[in-house]
């Protein structure tokens, strides 16, 4: 009971970081149908600003987490200016080739600039130690990880649903011309997601250290996981990539609780199956 | 222009593509013969270039004629380099002919089982099952450590001489010679395969998959048939790997090493057997003079190269020169 | 009569809504019949059901008496039964020879083959001259389809459909996207389709349905309300109904 206690939170914790990280990338691909491989790289930046900003500056956890995610949004800025741009309704091919491309800068710069060890982000004091919830006790970082999944996606859905950004993006969403036609500057709801997108991956790679280590492998190691929610749940769909992300969750942590010797094989598998069982996302809209 | 032009412009056709594969061949042995007397010291990098190579074609049968992509492509190649490491140091088959053998066979059933995974997507789904097929190998090799030494890597392959005659040397000279030898049959092979009915059909796949099941042509069965010939491809490029270096490592089921393969194809040019010579060589040159100067940026560097790539040759090397040189010719007289 | 081709009380609805209502047909061999209807009649849904991109609620597909309605439609264009494209699908970086040299080695179950060339088959050769010239586009024989005149892309996309021999062959708007001066070409190479071939065309243009069908068949609402001569379809009270009534409906809508 107690095993699956752990289990349950830690599951319920990492699913949540995940969300975090790849709704932006749902959201973006759903939007600009751009099969973006770099999305890891702009959470693992998040985690490198806020680890220099308080591992180094000594500045404060939530300091931290703002300067993250607006450093990241401004060194996305020119990326999205001078490549994405490029990009948009090109063959798939040609995507992966130019965001793989992107991933493998940010990596070789992080690896030389950060080097290659881990880099942690020292929580404040309400957050470390745990929680006491009166008949368990649990990690506070993991407790508040949930609890940011929890806001993220309720603020996601009343943006979406409830504002007229929310009206304009759906619009285009649905389809671009059509919204364009009708007076919604798609390319400002273009720049206004992706803006959106980095930030809340960013957001992710810091609130997730304690989870997904900063390291310059990093956006290579999760590519698969972001990526994987996006399909699994179906791009531009919050509930289909909330139910992907907390099922991902679930599987990875149950194997790494279960059977650590063999490492990821199970996750991939079950990856594997998912996706071929559901070509098309859970909630997926057919072509 | 009438009828009986065409007629008469036909046997040029037919001809054409022969002699251009004679000359093929022969830039292959040339450009051999000259790597073997320019660079004696680096016959085992050069042997590795021809390693890679058989990947990069393997990936280009699937990615460049097809329109298969995939990030998963090393799976086949680890396979065959596995396999034949494993008949080696585990069941004692240390003839290197039938090493390569084994290579080609365990990388036609890898290329099947990753190509029935992978088609069953389409789009962002298929990129995503071609990366989970490379993790799960990779995972799957680390854990059956007793056989593939896991992340130690498995050696100890000790291959006999080839035919009974020559040796693997210190220096490589046989393994480069082995090597040369398996390319130009196989790049013979592929160039028959290319330009037979079904190459055709894989291209027309590539350029209208509606268009080709309205044929009644079944799509999935066909680039099934492609991926087990890519797969037998790659794989005789893995047991090369084995064979010339006596070691089998995980890095050969990488997803570097299978998103690299992708690098240089698009390099060279997709669609395209010269295209993937040219970008293995200059890939993997550039590699080595690089690593050796500043290894730190060597991933750097191949992400520049990749958005410079997709943002001013988008046809790759080959391609683009050959345009550029149909350009002169079509403007010159 | 024997029908090389018919469908039977062939019905398809999405969710609430019926898009094909019971619609029954048959053909013979060497008949020309043009399917019109206003849009939203159920066109493409009626082609997608046929086809077999499509499967019917109930209903079946027969060819020559064989019950199709399980194939799959790969294997309908094996058993005969071809279609054409609206918007032409051809492939952009392949001649006009290559295409029609694909088609008869696919027809002839040779497409698999993995050494030799069609241009070393000489029965093949010459079959794709005879069809390249029947559509007059010998000449662009071995220009990439993507350099050629969208009118002549048209004659190609017959021309494959042709190189498939097919016993029934259906043409989804021929001459669309053809410029109304030019719709004479696509009308040439319609009139040198084989005699014993059965063809079924949808099409908008009134004037190529008038030249070319022997007999019309309106599609409204899902349901046949006409079938019969192209002479009598012009004063049939329901078809003037259908047409000018949605006609009526739709100005008074806007």
């Amino acid at each position: 009971m107690q095993v699956f206690f752990s289990i349950g939170v830690d599951a319920l914790a990492y699913g949540m970081v995940l969300f975090i990280i790849s709704i932006g990338l749902s959201v973006t691909m759903g939007l600009m149908r751009v099969v973006n491989l770099a999305h890891g790289a702009f959470a693992m930046i998040g985690g490198y600003i806020a680890s220099y900003a308080a591992r180094d500056l000594g500045l404060g956890y939530g300091f931290a987490i703002i300067l993250a995610v607006i450093g990241t949004i401004i060194i996305a800025i020119p990326l999205e200016r001078f490549l994405y741009r490029r990009i948009y309704g090109a063959p798939e091919l040609t995507q992966v080739l130019m965001t793989i491309g992107i991933t493998f800068c940010v990596i070789g710069l992080a690896n030389y600039v950060f080097g290659p060890t881990l880099k942690t982000i020292p929580l404040p004091a309400g957050l470390q130690g745990p929680v006491d919830l009166g008949f368990r006790t649990i990690a506070a970082h993991k407790l508040f990880a949930i609890a940011c999944g929890v806001v993220v996606a309720l603020g996601l859905w009343f943006l979406i649903e409830r504002t007229s950004f929310g009206v304009k993006l759906r619009a285009s969403v649905d389809n671009t011309a059509m919204a364009a036609s009708l007076g919604v500057r798609t390319r400002i709801v273009y720049a206004a997601s992706f803006a959106l997108a980095v930030g809340l991956a960013a957001f992710g790679g810091v609130i997730g250290a304690e989870l997904l280590p900063v390291e310059p492998y990093y956006a290579l190691r999760y590519m698969v996981t972001f990526l994987v929610v996006v399909s699994v749940g179906g791009a531009g769909s919050i509930p289909g990539a909330l139910i992907a992300c907390l099922l991902l969750g679930a599987i990875d942590t149950t194997g790494r609780y279960l059977v650590p010797e063999y490492g990821e094989f199970f996750f991939y598998l079950a990856v594997i199956a998912i996706v071929w069982v559901f070509p098309r996302g859970l909630l997926g809209r057919a072509k | 222009m009438s009828a009986p032009d065409i007629a008469a412009l036909q046997p040029i056709q037919a001809a054409r593509p022969w002699q251009r594969d004679l000359i093929g061949v022969a830039v292959i042995l040339a450009a051999a013969i000259a790597g073997y007397f320019l660079f004696p010291d680096n016959l085992a990098l050069l042997t590795r270039i021809i390693a890679i190579m058989l990947l990069v074609l393997s990936l280009d049968l699937v990615t460049g004629y097809c329109g298969v992509a995939t990030l998963g492509h090393a799976a086949l190649f680890g396979a065959g380099a596995y396999a034949a490491g494993i008949a080696a140091v585990t069941f004692g088959i240390t003839e290197p002919l039938s090493m390569v053998a084994i290579g080609a066979i365990a990388g036609a059933v890898a290329g099947l089982v990753s190509g029935v995974v992978i088609l069953r997507g389409h789009g962002l789904a298929q990129l995503v099952l071609s990366i989970a097929v490379i993790h799960l190998f990779h995972e799957a090799a680390n854990k059956a450590s007793t056989y593939t030494g896991g992340s130690d890597g498995l050696s100890g392959i000790a291959p006999d001489p080839v035919f009974g005659l020559f040796e693997f040397d210190l220096w490589g000279r046989t393994a480069y010679g082995f090597g040369i030898v398996l390319l130009v049959l196989v790049f013979v092979l592929l160039r028959i395969l290319v330009r037979s009915p079904f190459g055709m059909l894989c291209r027309g796949i590539r350029q209208d998959p509606v268009r080709i099941s309205a044929m009644g042509a079944s799509v999935k069965a066909s680039l099934i048939k492609m991926y087990v010939i890519s797969g037998a491809v790659a794989g005789i490029g893995g047991a090369l790997n084995a064979v010339s270096t006596q070691v089998v490592g995980l890095d050969s089921l990488s997803f570097t090493n299978s998103a690299e393969a992708l690098v240089m194809l698009v390099l060279g040019g997709a669609g395209s057997l010269y295209g993937a010579f040219v970008g293995t060589i200059v890939f993997m040159w550039f590699e080595h003079v690089v690593s050796a100067a500043n290894p730190f940026h060597w991933l750097t560097i191949v992400g520049a190269l990749l958005i410079a790539v997709v943002l001013f040759a988008p046809k790759g090397l080959y391609g683009t020169a050959v345009t550029l040189s149909q350009r002169l010719t079509r403007s010159g007289p | 009569m024997s029908a090389v081709f018919a469908v039977e009380r062939l019905k398809k609805s999405f969710g609430g809504l019926e898009v094909t209502r019971d619609v029954s047909l048959s053909m013979a061999k060497g008949d020309r019949i043009a399917l019109i209807g206003p849009n939203g009649a159920g066109k493409t849904t009626f082609v997608n059901l046929v086809t077999g991109h499509l499967q019917p609620n109930s209903g079946r597909v027969l060819m020559g008496g064989e019950d199709i309605s399980r194939f799959n439609p790969m294997r309908r264009v094996r058993a005969g039964l071809v279609r054409s494209f609206q918007v032409t699908r051809l492939f952009s970086e392949m001649t006009p020879e290559e295409h029609i040299g694909l088609a008869i080695l696919q027809r002839e179950g040779r497409s698999g083959r993995m050494a030799g060339s069609f241009r070393a088959m000489p029965q093949v050769m010459r079959e794709m001259r005879n069809i390249l010239e029947t559509l007059n586009l010998s000449a662009l024989a071995t220009v990439p389809v993507g350099e050629i005149a969208y009118g002549q892309q048209r004659l190609l996309e017959i021309a494959l459909a042709l190189a498939l021999r097919p016993k029934v062959l259906l043409l989804d708007e021929p001459a669309a996207g053809v410029p109304h001066s030019d719709t004479f070409l696509i009308e040439n190479a319609l009139a040198q389709l084989p005699d014993d071939l059965a063809v079924l065309m949808i099409e908008h243009d009134m004037d190529l349905v008038f030249r070319f069908a022997k007999r019309v068949i309106v599609l409204a609402a899902g349901e046949i309300i006409f079938d019969g001569s192209p002479q009598a379809v012009t004063e049939d009270p329901r078809v003037r109904e259908a047409y000018l009534g949605s006609y009526v409906h739709a100005s008074s809508a806007a």
